[in-house]
C-alpha cells in the first residue's frame, strides 16, 4: 500500500512534534560509520570479483577533430591485452545531471582536449593502463576555441536566463552612490576523492553494474539510453559513495565503456578512473565572468540590481552555471536586470558541483554588496539588513520562510562583529594585517520526486529501503533516524538498506534535496503504518503514541507485535513536488563571517577564525548537519584562497590534473570552525519542515574570506582564488595609496 | 615476481607483476581494499598505511621492497565489533562523510601520535628540542598529507585529540 503526497501547500500538522522516541534530530552516529572506519565498507573499486579484466581508457591528444584511424593492432600484441574497445556507442563526456538523456555518443569525434576515444581491456590494471598510454592513434583536427573570452567563441543567451525590471541604467543614473565591478572565478573541481569506477558484469543480456554514481534512477535511464537497450535490463548498486558533490550525478564517459566491454570480452570488466580522469574528463564548474552593479540611495536601500554572467560549457550542453539563481530574491530593489550569456568552448564539460549557481553566484554578489557597503561608510550588516524584502521582489511570492535577517544579527551577534574596525589597515600584528569580513548564505530548496518502502517487522524492528544514496552526507543516519522515530524503535532496531535499483526510485543526491525528498518518503510510509497500527489500537492515528517498540493510548501499552498479529506490515511512501514551489519562494539562509591574517610582506593569508550561522527548517541530525556545513564552509576556503583548475591557453586542457597542483584546503588551512543552527519552522518545506543543508554552507563562504582580506590590507581580489601573487600586487598599490 | 608480504600478522605468497604497487597488491593481490587509491601520486594520503609502525603512502612504493617488513593497514587496527580508539573516536566525532579517506586518515593518525610522543618535531613546533604536544595546530599540521573533500578536518582534529587526552590521561 502506498501513501502518496504532492506537495501543494504548507502542512501545519507539525506531526513529528508529537513523537516520543526522541532519536531525531539528535546527533546520532552514523550506522554505517564501524564500516567505514574499519575499512569494512565496500566502494564500487573495492569489489574485486574473480576473473574480472580491467580497462583503461584512451583519451585524445587534440582539442577537437576526428579519430582516422585507432591503429589499434600493435596494442593487441601487447602481454594481456584482451581488446581494444572502439565502438560507435562510447560517449565523450558525462551524463547531464540530474536529466535522463544519455551523452553524446560516438567518441570518435573529439570535442575537447583529454575526451576518452576509445578502451583497451587487459588482464591487469598494469597492462591496460600501458597498453592504452601505448595506443597512437591518428587524428585529423580541426581548428576550436578554448577561451571563453576569446571573441571567436559562439555566444548563447538562454531565454528563461535573462531577466529585466523597471529601468536598471536609469536608477544608476540617479542614485546616490554606484558599484559597477568585474569579477572572475575559476574553473572548479568536485575532486571527490573516491575516482570514477565502474564494475560491469552481464549475465546473458542483463546487466549489473557498480558505480561511483549519485541519482541510480537517472544513471540507469542514462545508460540504458547510451547502450540502446532497455531499463529493466540494467541493475545498478553503489552502497557507498566516496564523494561525489555533483560529479557523479549522471554517468560518466567509463560506465559505458565497461558496460560494452564487458559484453564484448564475456567477462566483469573494471575501468577505475586515475586521478588526473576525474580532473580533466568528468566535469568541472564553469570559470565565470560576473559584472555586478549596484545602485543604492545614501541611506543604503537598493534601487537597482544588475548582474550579468558569462560562463561557458561545450556546444550543445543545456547547463550553466545559474549563477544569478539567488540574486532574484536575496535583495530589495525595484529596478533588476540579469543577463545570462553562455559561451560555447571547446574545454572539458561543465556540470553542476557543489551549489551550482549560488557557490559562485552569491559568492561575488556578496563582495560587490561589501564594495557598497564601504562606499556608503556602511556596516555590511546594516547594508544587508536594509535590504531585505518583504515578499520576493518581482513575482511578489510570500517567502514560506526568511531567516536571513536572524542568521545576520545573531551570527554578527556571536562572532563579535562590533570589534571590527571599519576602516583596512586598521590592525596589525607583527607582520600580519589583521580584518574582519562577512557574507549572507542563500541557497535555493528543492524537493524531487521520491518513493521508499518501509517494513515492520512484528519482534519490533523495521527495514527501510529506496534507491538512494549516501555520499557521505548521512542518508543512512537521517533515514534510519525517521522510521525509528515515527515507528518507535531505537535506532539498531532499524535497518536501512541503499543504493540499488532494485528498490523503490527515490531522489537520489543531488541539489540538497536527498535528504527532505527521500526522507518525506520514509515519513509517508511510516505515516501509513501507523494509521494501521493505530486502528489496531482502536484509536486515531494522532493519539498514538510508539515508543520502544510498544504502541501507548489511554491506559494500554502493548507490543507492536501483538498488535501486528505477529505478521509483517509493509507500506510505500511518494512524495511528488507540487504547486507549493509556484506559490512560495522556498530558500535556505545564514551568514558567513571570517578573521584572516594577511601577510604584509609575501601576500599569504590565513584564516584565523570563521563561523556560520544557517536556518535550513527542521534538522534531521545535530551532527551529520553540523559536518556539512563544515564541509560547505571550507570550500568556501577554497573557492576563496586556493582552488582553479588552469586550462592551457592553446588547447583548452587542465595544467594542474592532479592533486598537488589543484589545491584543495588541507587540515593545515582550516581553524577552528563554528557552526550555529537557528531553529526554524517551514511548513511549506515537506510535512517533515526538513530542507537541504548539504550546499548551504559553501554559498557566500569565500566573500566573508575575500571581503575579510580587503579591511585587513585594503586590497580587493576581484579575481579569484585570491593566491598571494594577487594580494601582493594590491598591497603595492594599497600602500601607495596610504602613503599618497 | 615472488614476494612474501606479512600484513597484520599473516604471510601473503604473492607472484606480482614487478612494477605493481605496494598499495595495488594490499587491495587487489592480499584482497585488503580498506586501503583506498584516492590518486596514486602519494597526493592524497588515501592510501596510507604502517610499514614497521611508520606511515607510508601505500602508492609510492612498489610491492616487491618490502618482504619482510611488518605492515599495517586499517583491517590490522580494529574491526567493527572492535574498534581501535582513534577508529571509535571517528565515528565518535564524525570525522568522516563519506568514508573513502577515513582507513587513510586512521592510519596515518595512528602513526602520528607515536611521532609526537617521541618527540619529533614538525613545522609548527615551537622547538625542535621538543617535546611535541598534540595541539591542534600540531595535529592539523601533522595531518595535512591526508586530504578530505568533505572536509571534516575539524572533526578529525577533535577525534585525535580525544586519543591523545584519554592517553595522557591514562599516562
Amino acid at each position: 500500500m502506498t501513501r502518496h503526497l504532492k506537495l501543494d501547500g504548507p502542512d501545519t500538522s507539525r506531526r513529528l512534534d508529537g513523537m516520543a522516541q526522541g532519536v531525531l534530530g539528535r546527533g546520532e552516529p552514523r550506522p554505517e560509520g564501524a564500516l567505514k572506519v574499519t575499512g569494512r565498507a565496500l566502494y564500487t573499486g573495492d569489489r574485486q570479483p574473480a576473473g574480472a579484466a580491467h580497462g583503461a581508457l584512451v583519451r585524445a591528444t587534440i582539442t577537437r577533430g576526428r579519430v582516422t584511424a585507432l591503429n589499434a593492432a600493435p596494442v593487441l600484441a601487447m602481454p594481456g591485452v584482451l581488446a581494444v574497445i572502439d565502438d560507435p556507442r562510447l560517449v565523450r563526456h558525462s551524463g547531464p545531471g540530474g536529466q535522463p538523456n544519455p551523452p553524446e555518443a560516438d567518441a570518435r569525434s573529439v570535442v575537447y582536449h583529454g575526451q576518452p576515444v576509445a578502451l583497451v581491456v587487459a588482464e591487469t590494471p598494469e597492462q591496460a593502463r600501458h597498453a592504452a598510454r601505448a595506443l597512437r592513434p591518428d587524428y585529423a583536427p580541426e581548428d576550436a576555441v578554448t577561451d571563453p573570452e576569446d571573441p571567436r567563441a559562439p555566444v548563447d543567451l538562454p531565454e528563461k536566463k535573462q531577466a529585466s525590471t523597471g529601468d536598471l541604467d536609469s536608477a544608476i543614473e540617479t542614485a546616490d552612490v554606484v558599484i559597477d565591478r568585474s569579477y572572475r572565478t575559476a574553473s572548479m573541481s568536485a575532486a571527490a576523492m573516491e575516482p570514477h569506477a565502474t564494475l560491469a558484469e552481464w549475465e546473458g543480456d542483463r546487466l549489473t553494474l557498480h558505480g561511483t554514481l549519485q541519482m541510480l534512477a537517472v544513471a540507469r535511464a542514462q545508460l540504458a539510453a547510451a547502450l540502446q537497450i532497455g531499463e529493466d535490463r540494467i541493475r545498478i548498486l553503489a552502497p557507498h559513495v566516496g564523494g561525489g558533490f555533483g560529479s557523479k550525478l549522471g554517468i560518466t564517459p567509463e560506465t559505458v565503456a565497461a558496460a560494452i566491454a564487458a559484453r564484448q570480452i564475456g567477462r566483469p570488466v573494471y575501468v577505475v578512473c586515475a586521478r588526473p580522469e576525474a580532473l580533466e574528463m568528468v566535469s568541472r564548474r564553469s570559470e565565470t565572468l560576473q559584472r555586478i552593479r549596484l545602485a543604492a540611495d545614501e541611506s543604503g536601500r537598493l534601487t537597482g540590481i544588475g548582474h550579468e554572467s558569462l560562463v561557458s560549457n561545450l556546444p550543445g550542453q543545456s547547463f550553466s552555471e545559474p549563477v544569478q539563481q539567488a540574486t532574484h530574491f536575496t535583495y530589495e530593489a525595484a529596478h533588476r536586470r540579469i543577463v545570462h550569456r553562455v559561451a560555447r568552448v571547446h574545454r572539458m564539460m561543465a556540470g553542476p558541483v557543489r551549489a551550482p549557481g549560488e557557490a559562485v553566484g552569491a559568492t561575488v554578489f556578496e563582495c560587490a554588496m561589501d564594495e557598497l557597503a564601504d562606499r556608503l561608510g556602511l556596516c555590511p550588516v546594516a547594508l544587508r539588513l536594509r535590504n531585505i524584502p518583504k515578499a520576493e521582489p518581482v513575482s511578489g511570492r510570500p517567502y514560506s520562510s526568511n531567516m536571513l535577517a536572524a542568521c545576520l544579527t545573531e551570527g554578527a551577534r556571536r562572532f563579535g562583529w562590533d570589534e571590527r574596525h571599519a576602516a583596512p589597515r586598521a590592525r596589525r600584528e607583527g607582520e600580519w594585517w589583521i580584518g574582519m569580513g562577512m557574507a549572507s548564505a542563500v541557497r535555493v530548496n528543492l524537493v524531487m520526486e521520491a518513493k521508499a518502502r518501509v517494513t515492520l517487522h512484528p519482534e519490533a524492528t523495521a527495514l527501510v529501503e529506496t534507491d538512494m544514496t549516501d555520499i557521505g552526507t548521512g542518508s543512512y543516519a537521517v533515514l534510519t533516524q525517521i522510521a525509528a522515530e515515527l515507528l518507535g524503535l531505537p535506532m539498531q532496531a532499524v535497518a536501512t538498506v541503499l543504493g540499488d535499483t532494485e528498490l523503490p526510485k527515490s531522489s537520489g543526491s543531488g541539489g540538497s534535496f536527498g535528504a527532505a525528498s527521500t526522507g518525506t518518503a520514509v515519513y509517508l510510509a511510516c505515516m501509513e503504518l501507523r494509521s494501521r497500527l493505530a486502528e489496531a489500537m482502536g484509536c486515531p492515528e494522532p493519539d498514538l503514541t510508539l515508543k520502544d517498540g510498544h504502541a501507548i493510548h489511554a491506559n494500554t501499552r502493548r507490543p507492536i507485535g501483538e498488535l501486528m498479529g505477529r505478521a509483517l506490515m509493509q507500506a510505500e511512501g511518494h512524495v511528488t513536488p507540487g504547486d507549493a514551489t509556484g506559490k512560495v519562494r522556498q530558500a535556505t539562509w545564514g551568514a558567513h563571517f571570517a578573521e584572516v591574517a594577511v601577510n604584509a610582506a609575501t601576500g599569504e593569508t590565513r584564516l584565523r577564525r570563521m563561523q556560520g550561522t544557517f536556518a535550513a527548517g527542521r534538522i534531521l541530525n545535530a551532527q551529520t548537519a553540523r559536518s556539512q556545513l563544515l564541509g560547505g564552509m571550507i570550500w568556501g576556503i577554497g573557492m576563496a584562497l586556493t582552488e582553479e583548475l588552469v586550462h592551457d591557453a592553446r588547447d583548452g586542457h587542465v595544467v594542474n590534473r592532479d592533486l598537488a597542483e589543484y589545491h584543495l584546503p588541507v587540515n593545515a588551512d582550516v581553524p577552528a570552525l563554528e557552526v550555529h543552527l537557528l531553529e526554524e519552522t517551514d511548513d511549506w518545506a515537506t510535512p517533515m519542515q526538513a530542507k537541504g543543508i548539504g550546499e548551504l554552507g559553501i554559498c557566500g563562504a569565500g566573500a566573508a574570506i575575500l571581503n575579510a582580506i580587503h579591511n585587513a590590507c585594503g586590497v580587493r581580489v576581484r579575481s579569484f582564488p585570491a593566491t598571494l601573487d594577487k594580494v601582493l600586487a594590491g598591497l603595492e598599490q594599497a600602500e601607495a595609496e596610504a602613503a599618497g | 615476481m615472488h614476494v612474501t608480504l606479512k600484513i597484520n600478522d599473516s604471510a601473503h605468497d604473492l607472484t606480482l607483476d614487478p612494477r605493481t604497487t605496494l598499495l595495488d597488491a594490499i587491495r587487489l593481490h592480499a584482497g585488503l581494499t580498506g586501503t583506498k587509491k584516492g590518486c596514486d601520486h602519494g597526493q592524497c594520503g588515501a592510501c596510507t598505511v604502517l610499514v614497521n609502525g611508520r606511515r607510508i603512502n601505500a602508492c609510492l612504493s612498489l610491492a616487491v621492497m618490502h618482504e619482510g617488513d611488518e605492515i599495517t593497514t586499517i583491517e590490522g587496527l580494529g574491526s567493527p565489533d572492535a574498534l581501535s580508539p582513534l577508529q571509535a573516536a571517528f565515528v565518535e566525532t564524525d570525522g568522516f562523510q563519506c568514508g573513502y579517506c577515513t582507513p587513510g586518515q586512521i592510519c596515518s593518525a595512528t602513526a602520528m601520535l607515536e611521532e609526537i610522543r617521541a618527540g619529533w618535531p614538525s613545522h609548527v613546533s615551537a622547538s625542535l628540542d621538543g617535546p611535541a604536544l598534540p595541539t591542534e595546530a600540531e595535529i592539523a599540521e601533522r595531518m595535512s598529507g591526508n586530504l578530505c573533500r568533505c572536509s571534516a578536518y575539524p572533526n578529525i582534529v577533535a577525534a585525535i585529540r580525544l586519543v591523545a587526552a584519554a592517553r595522557e590521561d591514562a599516562a
